[in-house]
């Protein structure tokens, strides 16, 4: 007989069965007994947020950064309902999490309890799935399957919530080694007719491109991604989730696409008669006006886990569902097994579109410039780090301009909210790759909007001592905002001046970590240098920007990916 | 077009609110829905009917597969089917008019299953045009209550939904 153990004590058990390092969390009623077993054992290392939110972004960038699962703890209630942001951004992304969240006693639940809400019914839509677990025979198993659904397929955050009174209760506890679930099977093997169509096609290109998403990086693609292109010399873009899924300094790299895109991504992305799409979802910020985009013809190659994400905004002429590992790797066995060969001579034509494209240099900005251009700080971050630190952005500006300026040779290296678009990410999912990456230097470009929408974690980053490096690109304006607002409507900058700043030095320094303020182009770099040598501290960098340079290139809302705003 | 999509899912409590919720977020449009379990307890089957494009249609396919909880799916209308609604209809019935609604009912070979000195309450399955049909011909003026379930269906002969 196994031995019989409460369903907090089963709670803690089944994440120490699951390998977990660390989980992300913030106590409350209705999960102290989860805590009370937390406080009893050493193995997983809790790690205490200041809000709910960042419990959410830190497991986030750790699993990003990492490939493995996080977990976050929350209470009921308002625990869950501050969470719900962290949850949706990484159900945008993909990224699998399992969030473990109180809830009030089953007798109360539908009462209106004190912190009660429906978290399940709150949660449903920005979830893969969530479970509420009201009979305790079914907690380790229920925790089994949140692992297992979070991690397989098109990954995404999981939620158990259980109620106080199932984690008192007890429980014969037995962990199932594996899960077989009747009603959920990934298709992870592409469709061999399908794959071998598909090669035809790639080597019959004359004008092909690849273009791969953060598919690529969560299926831990990026080698055979390289391979494929660097073995057909075909031109290759990411997405802005993508980035990192092809190294960027590659010859055959051409920038990143969308709306802040390169010039030559886009125009390729457009003019290109075969496109390899690889683990990417033809979103709107990626191609713009799905019309404009059919008005050249094209034929599209579409590699993806998830069916739904396949002919959804884009219709296309081979589909295939699977792992993109996996079916790169076919792709790479049928071409190298090929008698036909690329078309040499359109190939070269191709090329020589490309650079010309290339020659329009769509990211210059004026390098002489008496103000601190943004864009400098991120390729001085870039010279000095070598291109080798980890980033975590927040969402704007500095998020493209970091994209557009910091070239990402590897993937799981930037990581960002690209889907939700959460203001507020790049700190606490910093952490979370810190404690991921302990050795690493852990950068989070961010701006004086978004660090103020979770500046409460630098009381953590103190507690925990994560040497975090923050280069605040303070234009004090909401800088995307504004430029939407120039562009767009009549330069009326309604409401997205940041009026009433701290002083960001004297507030690093109140929780105990170093300030800086930047505020010469000429003292850039020094003070990145200064900045990365204080390995053990936290430094956060406060860089006085040009107030009114906007990110080009642009496609504007509704417009074709060849209708770029340029400089 | 209208589809008719029948789904096997996991009797559990939750799941049909995953279907209603994923309409409702995504705006696709749901005529009628139904749900009961089937003899194996633990499944439920579900009959929905939705109208939209091909592609739409298409894409209501795959966002229900993509459900954890939903474990088979078919369109009936697809291939061949027989589908079959149940309606209630309660209609004035005095004087001569309780003749006529008699007849009527006969043709649309429905079965009164309640009377009343004043009023009539109408059985009647078949498909959801022809119970259209039927409420078109007794007229809207005396109709006091109508109850539909919305459409069933299975699939004809070889054409099943099954584990």
């Amino acid at each position: 007989m196994t031995e019989e153990l409460t369903g907090a004590e089963i709670t803690i058990r089944c994440l120490q069965e699951e390998g977990v390092e660390y989980i992300f969390g913030y106590p409350g009623g209705a999960v102290l007994f989860i805590y009370d077993e937390l406080f009893k054992q050493d193995k997983v290392k809790h790690i205490l947020v200041r809000h709910e939110q960042a419990a959410l972004h830190a497991a986030d960038g750790y699993a990003r950064s990492s490939h493995k699962v996080g977990v976050a703890l929350v209470t009921s209630g308002p625990g869950v309902t501050n969470a719900v942001t962290g949850i949706a951004t990484a159900y945008m992304d993909s990224i699998p999490l399992v969030i473990i969240s109180g809830q009030v006693p089953t007798a109360a639940i539908g009462q209106d309890a004190f912190q009660e809400v429906d978290t399940v019914g709150i949660t449903r839509p920005c979830v893969k799935h969530n479970f509420l677990v009201k009979d305790i025979t079914e907690l380790a198993t229920t925790i089994k399957k949140a692992f297992f659904i979070a991690s397989s397929g098109r990954p995404g955050p999981v939620l158990v919530d259980i109620p106080k009174d199932v984690t008192q209760q007890k429980a014969h506890f037995s962990y199932p080694d594996s899960i077989r679930m009747r009603s959920y099977n990934p298709v992870i093997n592409g469709n061999t007719k399908q794959i071998k169509k598909a090669a035809e096609l790639i080597l019959s290109a004359k004008r092909p491109m690849f273009y791969s998403g953060g598919g690529v990086i969560l299926d831990n693609a990026a080698g055979v991604l390289t391979e494929l292109v660097e073995l057909l010399d075909y031109p290759c873009t990411n997405t802005l989730m993508g980035l990192g899924g092809f190294p960027a300094t590659d010859k055959h790299f051409v920038g990143m696409l969308g709306m802040h895109g390169t010039y030559e991504a886009n125009m390729s992305m457009q003019y290109c008669d075969v496109l390899i799409a690889v683990g990417a979802r033809f979103d709107d910020r990626v191609i713009g006006n799905p019309k404009h985009f059919y008005s050249e013809d094209r034929k599209i190659i579409h590699i993806d886990i998830d069916p739904s994400s396949i002919s959804k905004r884009v219709k296309v002429d081979i589909p295939i569902v699977g792992g993109v590992s996996q079916v790169l790797k076919e792709l790479i066995k049928l071409i190298k097994a090929s008698k036909e060969k690329t078309d040499a001579i359109a190939l070269k034509e191709w090329w020589k579109q490309i650079n010309l494209w290339r020659e329009r240099d769509c990211l210059k900005y004026d390098r002489s410039s008496r103000v601190i251009k943004p864009q400098m700080v991120i390729e001085k971050l870039y010279a000095i780090t070598k291109g080798d630190a980890f980033i975590t952005s927040d969402v704007g500006q500095h998020q493209m301009w970091a994209a557009q300026f910091y070239p990402f040779d590897k993937p799981r290296r930037w990581i960002n909210s690209g889907g939700l678009g959460t203001m507020g990410f790049g700190l606490p999912s910093a952490m979370g790759v810190q404690f991921a990456n302990p050795s690493s230097t852990v950068a989070c470009i961010t701006g004086e909007a978004s660090i103020q929408m979770c500046i409460q974690e630098l009381s953590t980053c103190k507690q925990y001592q994560l040497p975090l490096k923050i280069i605040n690109l303070n234009n004090r304006y909401m800088g995307m905002v504004r430029q939407w607002q120039e562009f767009f409507h009549g330069n009326r900058y309604s409401e997205s001046y940041m009026d009433a700043l701290p002083d960001f030095v004297k507030l690093a320094e109140s929780y105990g970590h170093v300030g800086m303020k930047i505020e010469k182009p000429s003292d850039i770099e020094g003070a990145l240098k200064d900045a990365l040598k204080l390995k053990k501290r936290l430094v956060f960098l406060d860089f006085i920007t040009d107030q009114t340079e906007n990110v080009f290139p642009m496609v504007p809302g509704g417009k074709g990916l060849s209708e770029m705003i340029l400089v | 077009m209208r589809h008719i999509i029948s789904l096997l899912m996991e009797n559990e409590a939750g799941a049909l609110s995953r279907v209603a919720g994923l309409f409702s977020a995504r705006g696709y449009n749901i005529e009628s829905l139904n749900v009961a379990p089937t003899e194996d307890p633990t499944l439920s089957r579900m009959t929905l009917v939705t109208i939209g494009s091909d592609e739409v249609i298409e894409q209501i396919k795959k966002q229900l597969n993509k459900l954890i909880e939903v474990v088979k799916i078919i369109d009936l209308t697809e291939g061949d089917h027989i589908e079959r609604e149940l309606m209630l209809v309660k209609v004035k019935a005095i004087g001569d008019g309780r003749d006529e609604i008699k007849r009527l009912t006969d043709i649309f070979r429905g079965s009164i299953i309640d009377v009343t000195d004043k009023s009539y309450t109408i059985e009647l399955t078949g498909t959801s045009s022809k119970l259209d049909a039927f409420l078109q011909s007794i007229g809207q003026g005396i109709i006091l209550e109508t109850i539909r379930t919305g459409a069933s269906g299975l699939g004809r002969g070889d054409r099943m939904l099954k584990l």
